[in-house]
């Protein structure tokens, strides 16, 4: 049975761990005071990573070889190199206006804002995706890392900026999420097939789901069957608000996404999506979603309601499961608090391990359940605001 | 030589650099914070982003004038000034 949880929070990072009585303990390990956007455990080396956010000094990724006893600054930082453009709209102030505001399309200097997820791949492969927009890759375990061209230079987000102009026009939209206020895409998931390292999935904050077969050379989108509900063209191939999106590692063409517009389910390796949503059950808005390590069919979500609330239903906080790809739901409310329960839980903070589930609030509390879901304890109720829960 | 303090969160991150007399050779901002990379890798990229432009909430004084070109730190010094590096407090 999983026995370690590694959780990041606005105020450092926590190891949970459950004690020879059987208690489940949080303990500070590390970067007291400073936001931990991200922690995980490379499986291949070991080593623990921590995605920071400090706010006057800039993101910086933080590892630890003893299991948290101790971090360093890591030796090579994310930075995006010289030339690096994006494509960004801005709306401005403009007397001229009738308005009073205008709408500006320009091309900025990229200059790293969040880092927002870490990925592992075997053979040394460590991946991480930002604000804005960049996917970073080391082939060495972490010693460099350079950022991705072709995604970067994608031509659904205009082209090569390096060389040129491109086409001026991008279809990748923004994220509130990045920590200096920049409204630009970010890549908040990154899944690397467990059958093979050379096809690797990430989503995008706002774009979709990305797909490429050959080790990062080319890359397609996958969103077909996705449907963009609230916007003019619903079927567009760019433009989905892709939450979360993650594998199950053992039955890998199974993929799941938590989408603002609803839960998705994949079972050919996310060549299509099917809708999923039970909003007469609650099951539809939410930021996380997890994937069971063997069983595809099976998942869990955090329902919210709607995307104008943010909120919990009525107050109530429960998990959603399925085990049948999204055919029915089960909520899972045993243990959970039902009544003024506003926890809201970002889209890293729910993991499974199979029976062992857990996830954090905003509101700095912590539940695990040990039995998939269906009684679940609360074992801490005051930690800061928490980012995201991983298994290690 | 151009002396140099720093706030005391950066020792935080560079403990080695406390207690120590920070003192450089440098003609500008830049070189100030080009010299500290050199005793204190790293620490330049907590100073600015990737692009060389101060991070928004970083102040850097010369004596007590704010330095003017957030972009480049091309403002110079001179034997005998002292450079304020310190986080701007924006609000509490």
């Amino acid at each position: 049975m999983a026995a370690r949880i590694l959780v990041g929070t606005r105020k450092g990072t926590f190891i949970v761990e459950k004690s020879a009585a059987g208690l489940w303990q949080p303990r500070l390990v590390g970067h007291a005071g400073t936001g931990v956007n991200f922690v995980a455990r490379d499986p291949y080396t070991g080593r623990l990573w921590a995605l920071l956010g400090h706010g006057h000094w800039g993101a910086k990724l933080s590892i630890s070889d003893d299991e948290g006893a101790t971090w360093a600054d890591a030796p090579s930082q994310i930075k995006y190199p010289e030339g690096a453009r994006y494509i960004a709209q801005d709306m401005y102030e403009d007397a001229a206006s009738e308005y009073g505001v205008g709408w500006r399309i320009s091309t900025k200097p990229a200059a790293l804002a969040k880092l927002w997820i870490i990925g592992f791949g075997p053979g040394g492969s460590v991946y991480v995706g930002t604000i804005p927009g960049g996917l970073f890759v080391s082939r060495d375990g972490g010693a460099h890392f350079e950022l991705n061209r072709p995604l970067w230079n994608h031509e659904s987000r205009g082209g090569d900026l390096f060389s040129g102009e491109g086409t001026g026009e991008t279809k990748w939209f923004g994220t509130p999420a990045s920590e200096g206020g920049d409204f630009a895409p970010g890549i908040h998931s990154i899944v690397v097939d467990p059958r093979n390292p050379q096809r690797v999935l990430v989503a995008v904050s706002t774009a979709g789901v990305i797909e490429t077969l050959d080790g990062g050379q080319t890359w397609h989108s996958r969103n077909k069957g996705m449907i963009l509900d609230h916007t003019p063209e619903p079927e567009a191939e760019w433009g989905h608000d892709t939450h979360f999106i993650e594998l199950s590692p053992g039955d890998p063409d199974h993929v799941w996404q938590q989408n603002h517009v609803g839960v998705y389910y994949s079972a050919d390796g996310a060549a299509t999506w099917r809708k999923v949503s039970r909003p007469e059950q609650g099951v539809h808005f939410g930021f996380p979603i997890t994937a069971h390590p063997t069983r595809g069919r099976t998942a869990w979500v955090v329902p919210g309601r709607s995307d104008q609330q943010r909120m919990t239903i009525d107050g109530g906080l429960f998990v959603a499961r399925t085990e049948d790809g999204g055919e029915t739901w089960q909520a899972l409310r045993n243990g959970l608090p039902q009544s003024c329960a506003y926890d809201v839980v970002y889209r890293h903070a729910l993991a499974n391990a199979g029976d062992v589930v857990t996830f954090g609030s905003t509101t700095g509390n912590l539940y695990i359940s040990e039995d998939g879901g269906d009684g679940w304890q609360a074992v801490a109720h005051n930690l800061p605001p928490i980012y995201s829960v991983r298994f290690a | 030589m151009i002396a140099v303090r720093l706030t005391r969160h950066l020792y935080s991150f560079f403990p080695h650099l406390e207690g120590v007399d920070l003192a450089v050779e440098a003609a500008t901002v830049a070189d100030v914070v080009r010299a500290l990379e050199a005793r204190a890798p790293g620490i330049g990229f907590y100073i600015c982003d990737e692009l060389g432009r101060l991070r928004t909430h970083v102040n850097i004084f010369i004596g007590t004038r704010m330095v003017r070109d957030r972009r480049g730190l091309s403002d110079a010094v001179a034997a005998g000034d002292t450079v304020h590096i310190l986080q701007a407090l924006s609000g509490g």
